[in-house]
């Protein structure tokens, strides 16, 4: 039997290996499975792992395969699938005890999307809880380590997610991204991670935390892959009627018909994202070291100002509580999930909820509840609402200045367990990540280099315009060349 | 002690959260310091400004009303705590009266 490389080996790499007949889809979901049994033990990035039906699934892409009958160049490769994207007969407890007990019916589009093109969803990656965490450790059942120095955090909330492509537990992986959870795991584990513009995929079968900021997205170990599974998973789908109309696609080849250099092209440098004091030193190093390739590429470095981002951290915590507060209501023993007897109806409610949530997802749903409550709703929800509409205009205005903006990832490196106890810190750290969401806009996290102190990885950020996943893939190959 | 900005009995209410007293005064902390920093928001003058609920500007999503197929009812319905009879989701009362499930 062959056992193929899928240390760090890209999904483009893989595909052609499957194509040459180097290896077998088997062979290469087998390789994955002895790694995950050597090392997740400790990384535990794996909620769940169905061993006999991704192995079922292999067999059935090599049979496939062996007719001539392969679903795209990628069948067999296998994706982790973070906790709270739905796939059919399989656990999405949103790594929360209420959701525990419950096993999906149905495939979220993106998950089915991989499917159609023979991708194996694997696995259920862990995560924070309900998605509310910039660290993993708010999971209900276990911490998941960054591969790089398991004493830290993987980041979050797809820490999972990162954590699997990192130590190569699959080729690549989704995850989700509301204020970050997909660009600050990837730069904190060393990988490429993509938010893409809202409503370039459907959010069917997402399990929702905030419905205007959520988007499900690539984590991958390169930028070429990013393209490919963005290919995958983008596009119109009448399940969500917040998908955009607009034709997707193309991404893959815009990373690979990527420019050798950034002649003609502005990259932006927003000030308030540089602030005296607001980068760790070897964050900051790292990020310059980038800002400098870019320029010797040929860029055009603009400085460009998005004066509103002070105010991003509180916009984006009412805003997102709100309407967590809103759509974790559904969660009430009732119909799914863990129920609590209590004394009636509604003490059932209350025990099935304080039971069921941990203290995270009930610190959100009780600010949530009191930023709509009455007479705070015009004060917080209204106000956070039109200070949104000024921070999405700062984007429209930046750029008119520049093609694309580069900015920090996160203010420090991967830190260790328990090191931030304080929630207002955690949501702080946040700041680089959080506007783009409140605006709409796509951005890519991408691995830039390595802290000197601390040996750990650093990632700085390209932003794009709404629709600009072709550009911002292209001209973060360019910047990776 | 700081007063407290927010009362987290009525919230909690509100949110059908059953809190344990040992969760409380961490909570009533924790909470008090957020709405401490969110309040800054209150400091920019927001005249005129228009509230954006979405980043897409999409309205009136329609689909035609055609019946389709949808999901299989006993998988729908094997996620329920409790069932009657095999087909029906069990509750707890809902109108208080006479007899009870």
């Amino acid at each position: 039997m062959a056992i193929p490389e899928t240390k760090g080996r890209p999904i483009h790499a893989l595909a052609q290996e499957l194509a040459s007949g180097g290896c077998t889809a088997v062979e290469l979901v087998s390789t994955y499975l002895s790694r995950i049994d050597a090392e997740d033990g400790v990384i535990k990035a794996f909620l769940k792992l169905d061993r006999e039906r991704v192995l079922r699934a292999a067999e059935e892409s090599d049979r496939r395969r062996a007719a001539g009958k392969t679903l795209s160049v990628y069948d067999g490769i296998p994706i982790g699938i973070k906790d709270c994207i739905v796939a059919e007969g399989e656990t999405c407890s949103c790594a929360s005890k209420i959701l525990e007990p419950v096993v999906s019916p149905y495939d979220s589009t993106a998950v089915a999307r991989l499917r159609a093109q023979g991708f194996i969803p694997f696995g259920r990656l862990n995560m924070d809880e309900f998605a509310m965490g910039s660290s993993c450790e708010n999971s209900a059942f276990q911490k998941t380590a960054n591969p790089r120095d398991p004493q830290r955090v993987p980041g979050g909330s797809s820490g999972g997610s990162a954590a699997c492509v990192a130590a190569s537990f699959a080729a690549g992986a989704l995850g989700s991204d509301t204020g970050g959870s997909i660009r600050q795991p990837a730069a904190f584990c060393g990988i490429v991670g993509l938010k893409p513009t809202y409503g370039r995929v459907s959010r069917s079968g997402l399990v929702a935390f905030a419905s205007s900021l959520d988007q499900i997205g690539p984590m991958t170990h390169d930028v070429e892959d990013a393209g490919i599974l963005l290919d995958a998973i983008a596009g119109h789908d009448p399940m969500d009627a917040t998908s955009l109309p607009d034709p997707a696609g193309g991404f893959a080849e815009a990373a690979r018909n990527a420019p050798e250099s950034f002649r003609g092209v502005k990259i932006g440098l927003p000030k308030e994202y540089f602030a005296e004091g607001g980068l760790a030193a070897g964050v900051e190093k790292v990020v310059r070291e980038s800002i400098e390739k870019a320029k010797s590429l040929g860029a055009e470095l603009v400085e460009v100002s998005l004066p509103h981002t002070k105010y991003a951290v509180a916009v984006y915590y009412i805003i997102a509580t709100a309407e967590a507060s809103a759509n974790l209501a559904r969660f009430d023993g009732m119909r799914y999930g863990k129920r609590v007897d209590g004394k009636d109806l509604v003490d059932t409610y209350f025990k099935s909820r304080g039971e069921g949530f941990g203290d995270e997802v009930k610190r959100r749903i009780l600010l949530g509840t009191y930023v709509l409550s009455s007479g705070y709703y015009d004060a917080y929800y209204l106000r956070a609402q039109k200070v949104r509409t000024l921070i999405r205009r700062d984007f429209e205005q930046a750029f008119k200045q520049c093609d694309v903006l580069l900015t920090p990832v996160t203010p420090t490196v991967a830190f260790k367990f328990g090191e931030k106890s304080d929630p207002l810190q955690m949501y702080l750290s946040d700041i680089f990540t959080i506007a783009l969401n409140l605006s709409g806009n796509c951005g890519i996290s991408l691995p830039a280099g390595l802290d000197a102190e601390s040996g750990m990885p650093v990632g700085v950020q390209l932003l794009a315009p709404a629709m600009g996943e072709a550009k911002l893939l292209g001209a973060a190959q360019t910047l990776m060349r | 002690m700081e007063e407290a900005r927010i009362d987290i009995g009525y919230v909690a209410a509100l949110a059908r959260l059953e809190l344990s007293e040992e969760q409380l005064p961490k909570l009533q902390k924790d909470l008090d310091n957020i709405v401490g920093y969110i309040a800054s928001l209150s400091e920019l003058d927001l005249t005129g400004v228009e509230p954006t609920a979405h980043a897409a500007a999409l309205t009136n999503v329609w689909r035609e009303d055609e019946p389709k197929p949808s999901y299989d009812r006993d998988r729908m319905l094997a996620n329920a705590p409790a069932l009657i009879d095999g087909d029906l989701i069990r509750v707890p009362q809902v109108l208080p009266g006479e007899g009870s499930n």
